[in-house]
């Protein structure tokens, strides 16, 4: 649905983006993580028309994004960063202005239904000067959806949200994104987690990985750590817990709880916990620590003077 | 076609709830409105006289055009320049239409404002003329038989192109920025430049170049030709040349927005 070949846009002496490739396919989520400033929206802006590539192509819904800019537009829902809503209209006046934009039969009727998919038909004739930030990204939303688009993409659609407003836009995009393409663009790595089917990282332009958000974690996390926690007084526990073969890094933390590590591929939990019971104590948590989205992300942006492996 | 029209539409529907067009429809109408009085005091206290002229439309459309000079910038000021500055311009943008028909909605809207505002003064001709039906006089006429049909339509069909010209400026103008208040005094400046002072180096010159300044004066095109009956194609060409440059530039400035 989405094919993105040698992508790069120039400001002036700038580069934004540099030699972008992906794909996307139809039903795929995928999620476009990266920093401020990483080209996220500049690559969103040419894959809606918005503006030409300096260099490469980008296939969108079959057509090209510069030589067939009005086809690539009919069949592209796109909510802007900044989403653009005009305060003097009421809901239903703006969705079926955009209705009529995309020359919609029986536009009031599909804007109205529009407004019923996300949940404020009983606003639509309020002005949009009077809704929340949380409406007003939802109407947002709504004008992207209204002519039913083959691809949708979404410029950090949960920004500026409330927890509730997250879970709910993140639902409302999961339900979308079952039979159509969705690129949306997020900082916050938890959200690609839980809504995206695929994960590219981009950092000054360029991609840094791409693939699902668990393979990215095992991917960088060679080694697996987990905390234990026990009633009462643990001061022998990291003793006993170093006693167990394969087991690496014990530190007993000041809340009484005590990490270690073992090599991925030589689980010796079910050691551990036999060595601990043994030992008297009462287990109440043993418990992993994945290597969150966040840090595999710093990892990858870090820069290459000051950083490790990527 | 159909584009154009849904963009056009919307704008002339905004103007109906921003004060700026209440207060510009307002004034002009008010100037316009003691302007037809003082002329019909005058007109009523020659009639008596052998000298006494006959009345026209003349000083309506007249003072219309001059009054355009001032108050159109405020009206076109916001029409690109604010959806630049709201970040709706990017809605509109990858929106299925092309530039010029989001540039010539803009101006269609625009336009059929004004001729809305001018619609109002239609009011001083049918008292001119009165009203009848058949041979009762509903209202009966000031002016018999009636004041100049042909005049009437060239003098409002000059008020017409100068609106039409004025507003592809102003359009071209506000694409360009993305302040209003620039906007509003660039296309002020223009407005000013376009209507008096282009026409000063006609007066000293000579030849061909006095002729070229003469040409490029719109005050010459309006005052001395269709307001007083005159429908000639030189100025005809001259404002539709004006509203080709105006949606031109307004379109180019869009297209060159994209690649910044």
């Amino acid at each position: 649905m989405i094919q993105v070949n040698g992508l790069t846009k120039d400001y002036g002496a700038r580069r934004a983006i540099d030699n972008l490739n992906f794909d996307a396919e139809q039903g795929e989520i995928v999620g476009f993580l990266g920093p401020n400033g990483a080209g996220k929206t500049t690559t969103m802006r040419i894959l809606t028309g918005y503006m030409p590539p300096t260099d490469g192509s980008a296939i969108v819904a079959g057509y090209d994004v510069v030589e067939e800019s009005l086809e690539v537009r009919k069949r592209v829902g796109y909510l802007p960063e900044t989403v653009p809503l005009y305060d003097d209209m009421t809901a239903l006046e703006y969705l079926k202005f955009m209705a009529d934009l995309r020359k919609i039969p029986d536009s009031e009727e599909r804007a109205y239904e529009t407004l019923e998919q996300i949940n404020l038909h009983e606003r639509a004739n309020s002005y949009i000067s009077t809704f929340s930030k949380g409406m007003r990204q939802r109407i947002g939303l709504a004008q992207a959806l209204i002519h039913r688009p083959e691809v949708l993409i979404l410029d950090e659609p949960t920004i500026g949200l409330d927890p509730a407003q997250v879970v709910e836009m993140r639902n409302v995009i999961r339900e979308i994104g079952k039979d159509r393409t969705v690129l949306l663009s997020t900082h916050i790595l938890t959200e690609a987690q839980q809504i995206c089917d695929r994960v590219l990282i981009i950092n000054k332009g360029k991609i840094v990985a791409e693939d699902t958000p668990e393979n990215l974690q095992s991917r960088l996390v060679g080694s697996q750590r987990v905390v234990l926690r026990v009633r009462g007084e643990a001061d022998e526990l990291p003793a006993k817990v170093s006693k167990v073969k394969g087991v690496r890094d014990v530190e007993a933390k000041s809340d009484g709880s005590v990490e270690f590590e073992f090599s991925a591929g030589q689980d010796v939990r079910p050691q551990v916990a036999k060595a601990i019971i043994h030992a008297g104590f009462d287990l109440l948590e043993m418990r992993p620590i994945g290597l969150s989205l966040e840090e595999i992300f710093l990892e990858l942006t870090r820069d290459n003077a000051t950083g490790k492996k990527s | 076609m159909r584009n154009i029209w849904t963009i056009a539409k919307r704008e002339y529907d905004h103007y109906f709830i921003s004060p700026i067009a209440y207060v510009v429809a307002f004034m002009m109408l008010l100037t316009v409105g003691i302007i037809f009085a003082v002329n019909l005091y005058y007109y009523i206290q020659s009639a008596f006289q052998s000298f006494g002229s006959v009345p026209d439309m003349s000083p309506i459309t007249g003072a219309f055009g001059f009054l355009l000079v001032l108050s159109l910038p405020a009206l076109t000021m916001r029409l690109l320049a604010d959806e630049a500055r709201m970040g709706t311009l990017e809605l509109l943008l990858t929106a299925p239409i092309r530039d010029f028909e989001l540039v010539a909605g803009k101006w269609l809207g625009g336009f059929l404002f004004i001729l809305s505002v001018l619609a109002v003064t239609l009011i001083y001709p049918i008292i001119l003329n009165g009203i009848a039906i058949g041979s009762f006089n509903i209202l009966p006429p000031l002016v018999s038989p009636g004041i100049d049909r042909q005049l009437m339509l060239s003098s409002y069909l000059g008020v017409i192109l100068v609106s039409a010209s004025f507003l592809a400026l102003g359009v071209g103008i506000s694409a360009i920025f993305t302040n209003q208040i620039a906007a509003f005094f660039v296309t002020l400046s223009t407005f000013v430049f376009l209507w008096w002072l282009i026409g000063f180096p006609a007066s000293v010159l000579q030849g061909t170049p006095s002729l070229v300044f003469q040409y490029l004066d719109m005050k010459t095109h309006f005052y001395n030709a269709l307001n007083v009956g005159s429908v000639k194609l030189s100025d005809l060409v001259y404002f539709f040349s004006l509203i080709a440059l105006g949606l031109f530039t307004a379109t180019t400035a869009v297209e060159i927005r994209r690649w910044r």
